[in-house]
């Protein structure tokens, strides 16, 4: 196996027996970008020869000791929604197509002081927003998988870079699916923790209330090495959790003997692709036989949170992107007659089609008028939807559910229907309503060999016990760091 | 319900965007479609129903009142499309 | 047919805090322009507002000053429409759970008292600043944007510019006080919103109001109340309606003027703030704050009179701001002579402090250096007149009273025997003084005196002097 191709606990061990350097690991990647990222177009921009130069800096501080910790020198990626002083942060959108922050994300913070090596910032939909990726205003990441499709979204570009190998790991976020459908069709795994775990200072926002940071890994044990470097309490954000930190590796590896696994059906309703429900199917018989066991559990109301969902997220996003104005950063249209005019040339030249949507929307559902019929009942019926998963996790511990209906779908296929891609959200955004953490890993492949992914959900901050109960089907179904094919060239 | 040219006209100037006659029907098409979706939510009766602003109930959030660094004149400006003797600079506002 | 003046106010003040109400910046008046920013007020993508904890305590404080009940609960909303000086398009304030409700305020105007009812306090953010000096443009500076503000809303309880003169700086008083601002109009710390209608005296449906926003002193209030209130009445008369309209105040002009009716009416989508947490207010946080609030300016006035038997003018005045009466406390609390004190404080130093551009704020004299003067005069070392001399001097050097005085030689002279050479001289000088007392003219002890003290430059103590003129008179008469 290539040096590029591992993992980041097996880099850990060549690292730590001194057997390979920092500078060959990364190069090593390097080498992988240049060869695959023309095909893939995971990134938007490129720090590889900085990343080089932190390789050899770090090779010559490691010479001097003897312990290092799990992520330093090891390369990643994060997706271009996290400032990153001194390098462009252009959430795939014109309006911020030159924008340098003087200000770090939080993560990126906690990533370098990890002494983790960045190698680029990542594509995504615009702003986050949308299911495939195809909305980024500069290329359209390939799933690597079938060139031909889209890798999922809006974190594709970070999904894609771990199943493409050009890095060990990335950072996306995830709004209402955006880190787990992504890697339930790129084949890797993905978390979205619990809110507030992670914190949002310097991610650029799109639904305050629902945005969370988190890992996208080959591995489950990378998922929980990534996730202790990056969770803890941040000051700067007021919704972030105060609490103590845990390993989270600590537990990985306990086994499900005894885990009580709910399975609803309302998660397993029309529209589910029949190879997705089999390969779901065959992994809740996998878990009987490692011990677990399985219970029926149901929903009351989930049918309404997917419109919950896009009447919060869309009201919120269209606040947090009011401040995008060609007044103080960004792009400013060229000509103008007045300010209003500036505003508006500005915001309709600067945003895309998907974005401009979203602000429509959650613009009209805040308006005089309609706020009690949309926003305010959205936020009733997240209170529903809350009651329905402490009810479900009365009866059970962790939920296993589908990621996405289907498997990765094909590009062009269904950017024309803007509320068609968002039913491919209909099993990832009640996760983001509820605020609980959701893992997805994959689960095997579909007739035409695209990934399957399988979504385990938990209560709030119980990611210890999802880490655990996909790592035991990891380890059994042998669904671990899987490798695409990079097939198919258009 | 369906969404009215005069709706998006109206939202669209709330929002400061603007679009072209073709757009404004063709978003009027598809935010009603999704807004008739979302019709489903007036079958739920939610009139007991306190909404959840916050996910988790995290309160009295606060920072110690301690002067810290501000970002220099220049640097607050290096992003900026337009400026003048220290000041983002827009179009003439009118008093 | 008899008309009825009703006003409600806003009243903005900025709170006095050392930062920002959501990032660490210095709230600072004055400073160049964008110096004072971080990415936060910037409102850049991405980051996020943190409250700061002494904006709650200071709102909690004004809102038990102005006899408001205290929310438990309260919560942060986003006010969204777009301006220059709202960097991130959306205002972050209280909506619906403010956290102060229900107060009230005693006025008295033209010796009637009457309550005016405060219905809320909330918290919000201050925006930045447009200036107009660009030739082909409007400059902005973003060090205002973030300074912590309360808006106070009162109840269409005001019926005259009078009364909402009182009110106003009854406010202004009681907020000095408890030390929440420094209420300096003339920097903006404190801006008022008049809302005005007319109605027929003894109706109670209110008439169609019109907003005067962002006056900056109680002279513009005054006068923005008279012209509006006529301009109203006039209209009445003439049969026309009032427009429903913000009207902007020109100070200098006098007048108010429509501001062009908006484009679009305000829609401002309100909405619970989702990056900053409740505020939840427990009974014993109140409580605490209560028990730390300073004696306000009423309960002062009243302990004036009946501790130091000060007249009631002089504890009016002592008490008028915060400075002013902490000034006389610690004078008192170092020399107990209330009344000796509050004279000099009324009368002697006023007018110094605007010969040197000083306020009570800013006085250079301290509460001690006073009272080293007045012990001085009351120990007859100097005159009362001489004691005027020597406070000037204080206040143009620097000094204190003590140097002042053995520098210039201006102890006075109770020297007998010096004092008396010099009085038979004046005597035998002035034969015609004598010469008058002689004939019954007491007036002419007064010249006599005169001219002594212009012969000691007034160091003679007056009443050794006279006692001295009177033997030295009656000697020649004799």
């Amino acid at each position: 196996m290539e040096l590029y191709q591992k993992t980041i606990h097996e880099i850990n061990d060549l690292l730590d027996k001194k057997e390979v350097t920092v500078t060959e690991v990364t190069q090593a990647v390097v080498n992988r970008i240049n060869a695959v990222e023309k095909n893939t177009d995971a990134y938007l921009s490129l720090q590889t020869e900085e990343a080089l130069e932190a390789a050899q800096g770090l090779d010559t501080e490691l010479s001097g000791r003897t312990q290092r910790t799990p992520l330093e020198g090891i390369p990643y990626g994060l997706k271009d929604n996290m400032c990153t002083r001194g390098i462009l942060t252009t959430c795939a959108s014109k309006m911020l197509y030159n924008f340098n922050p003087p200000y770090n994300a939080e993560v990126y913070d906690r990533l370098s002081e990890a002494g983790g090596i960045l190698l680029g910032k990542t594509n995504m939909d615009e702003f986050a927003m949308g299911s495939s990726t195809e909305n980024s205003a500069y290329k359209k990441t390939r799933n690597p998988w079938d060139l031909n499709k889209v890798p999922g979204g809006s974190s594709g570009g970070s999904a894609v870079a771990v199943a493409a190998d050009t890095a060990f790991y990335t950072l996306g976020s995830d709004t209402g699916g955006s880190i787990r459908q992504p890697a339930s069709f790129c084949g890797v795994v993905g978390m979205k923790p619990t809110y507030g775990l992670v914190s949002r200072y310097g991610l650029v926002a799109f639904a305050s209330s629902l945005d969370q940071i988190g890992p996208f890994t080959k591995d489950v044990e990378d998922c929980a090495l990534v996730l202790n470097a990056i969770v803890g309490h941040d000051a700067k954000d007021s919704t972030s959790l105060n609490l103590e930190k845990i390993d989270y590796t600590n537990n990985l590896k306990q086994g499900v003997k005894g885990l009580k696994i709910g399975v609803a059906k309302e998660f397993f309703g029309e529209g589910l692709q029949p190879e997705v429900r089999k390969s779901l199917e065959e992994a809740i018989a996998i878990y009987k036989t490692l011990g677990a066991e399985i219970v029926d559990v149901s929903f009351q109301h989930l049918d309404y949170a997917l419109s919950a969902y896009y009447m919060i997220s869309s009201a919120e996003a269209s606040s947090n992107l009011a401040r995008y104005d060609g007044i103080r950063y960004g792009f400013r249209a060229e000509e103008y007659s007045d300010l209003v005019d500036l505003y508006k040339k500005t915001r309709s030249q600067g945003f895309g089609d998907e974005v401009k949507r979203r602000i429509m929307l959650g613009t009209y559902a805040l308006s005089s008028g309609y706020y009690d019929a949309y926003y305010k009942k959205a936020m009733q019926v997240r209170t529903i939807i809350k009651a329905d998963f402490d009810q479900v996790f009365g009866g059970c511990d962790v939920l296993l559910t589908p990621t996405a209906p289907t498997t990765a779908f094909g590009i062009g296929e269904k950017t024309s229907n803007p509320l068609e891609m968002y039913l491919t959200d209909i099993y990832t955004v009640p996760v983001n309503i509820a605020g609980i953490p959701g893992i997805s890993i994959p689960c095997g492949l579909d007739n035409s060999g695209m990934p399957i992914g399988m979504q385990l959900l938990g209560p709030i901050l119980s990611e210890e016990t999802l880490l655990k109960a996909a790592w035991a089907f990891e380890q059994e179904s042998g669904l671990t760091n899987l490798k695409a094919s990079l097939g198919t060239e258009v | 319900m369906s969404l009215t040219r005069e709706d998006v006209t109206y939202v669209a100037n709330l929002a400061r965007l603007e679009f072209s006659e073709d757009e404004v029907t063709a978003l009027a098409d598809q935010l009603g479609a999704v807004l008739d979706y979302a019709e489903t939510l007036s079958g739920l009766d939610t009139s007991h129903i306190k909404a959840t602003e916050h996910v988790l109930a995290v309160q009295n959030v606060f920072r110690e009142d301690e002067i810290k660094s501000c970002l220099t004149n220049e640097e607050a400006l290096a992003n900026a499309p337009e400026s003048e003797a220290g000041c983002f600079k827009v179009p003439r506002v009118m008093e | 047919m008899e008309y009825e003046i009703v006003i409600g106010m806003e009243i903005h003040v900025e709170l006095g805090t050392k930062t920002k109400i959501f990032c660490s910046c210095p709230t600072e008046f004055g400073q160049d322009e964008n110096t004072h920013t971080c990415p936060v007020c910037l409102g850049m993508p991405g980051v996020l507002p943190v409250l700061n904890e002494k904006v709650v305590e200071y709102a909690t404080r004004a809102g038990l000053a102005l006899n408001c009940e205290i929310a438990h609960f309260s919560k942060m909303d986003r006010k969204n429409y777009f301006y220059p000086d709202l960097p991130k398009a959306y205002q972050t304030s209280q909506f619906d759970l403010p956290i102060c409700t229900g107060g009230a305020v005693g006025i008295e105007v033209d010796g009637v008292k009457k309550d005016i009812g405060i219905t809320r306090i909330h918290i919000e953010e201050d925006a930045g600043k447009l200036l107009h000096e660009s030739a082909d443009g409007t400059l902005l500076d973003v060090n205002r944007c973030g300074v912590p503000l309360i808006e106070i809303v009162t109840e269409p309880d005001l019926r005259s510019a009078e009364e909402a003169r009182a009110f106003a700086e009854k406010v202004r008083n009681i907020l000095e006080y408890t030390g929440v601002s420094d209420c300096k109009m003339e920097q903006g710390s404190m801006r008022f919103d008049v809302n005005l209608s007319i109605r027929e005296k003894g109706t109670e449906v209110l008439g169609t109001r019109t907003e005067m926003k962002n006056l900056n002193s109680f002279r513009a209030l005054i006068r923005a109340v008279q012209y509006e209130s006529k301009r109203q009445i006039i209209e009445l008369k003439k049969g026309r309606e009032i427009i429903q309209e913000t009207r902007k105040w020109d100070d200098t002009k006098g007048v108010s003027s429509s501001l062009r009716s908006k484009e679009e009416a305000h829609d401002y989508r309100y909405f619970p703030e989702p990056d900053l947490v409740p505020i939840v207010l427990e009974p014993s946080y109140i409580e605490r704050i209560k028990s730390k609030l300073p004696e306000l300016p009423e309960a002062k006035k009243k302990r004036y009179v009946e501790e130091y038997k000060l007249p009631e003018y002089d504890a009016g005045v002592l008490t008028t701001t915060g400075v002013t009466a902490r000034f006389f406390e610690e004078a008192v609390a170092l020399y107990n002579e209330p009344k000796q004190i509050s004279n000099w404080m009324m009368v002697e130093i006023p007018p110094l402090l605007k010969e040197n551009e000083q306020s009570m704020e800013t006085i250079t004299i301290t509460p001690a250096l006073l009272v080293e003067l007045l012990k001085l005069v009351r120990d007859k070392v100097i005159s009362g007149t001489s004691g005027k001399e020597v406070l000037k001097e204080m206040f143009v050097s620097g000094k204190n009273a003590g140097d002042i005085v053995k520098e210039q030689g201006l102890a006075q002279m109770s020297d007998t025997g010096e004092l008396e050479a010099i009085i038979e001289k004046i005597v035998a000088d002035n034969p015609k003084s004598v010469e008058d007392i002689g004939a019954g003219n007491e007036k002419a002890y007064g010249f006599l005196t005169g001219q002594v003290m212009k012969a000691t430059k007034g160091k003679a103590n007056a009443q050794v002097a006279n006692e001295i003129i009177r033997a030295v008179v009656a000697r020649h008469l004799a």
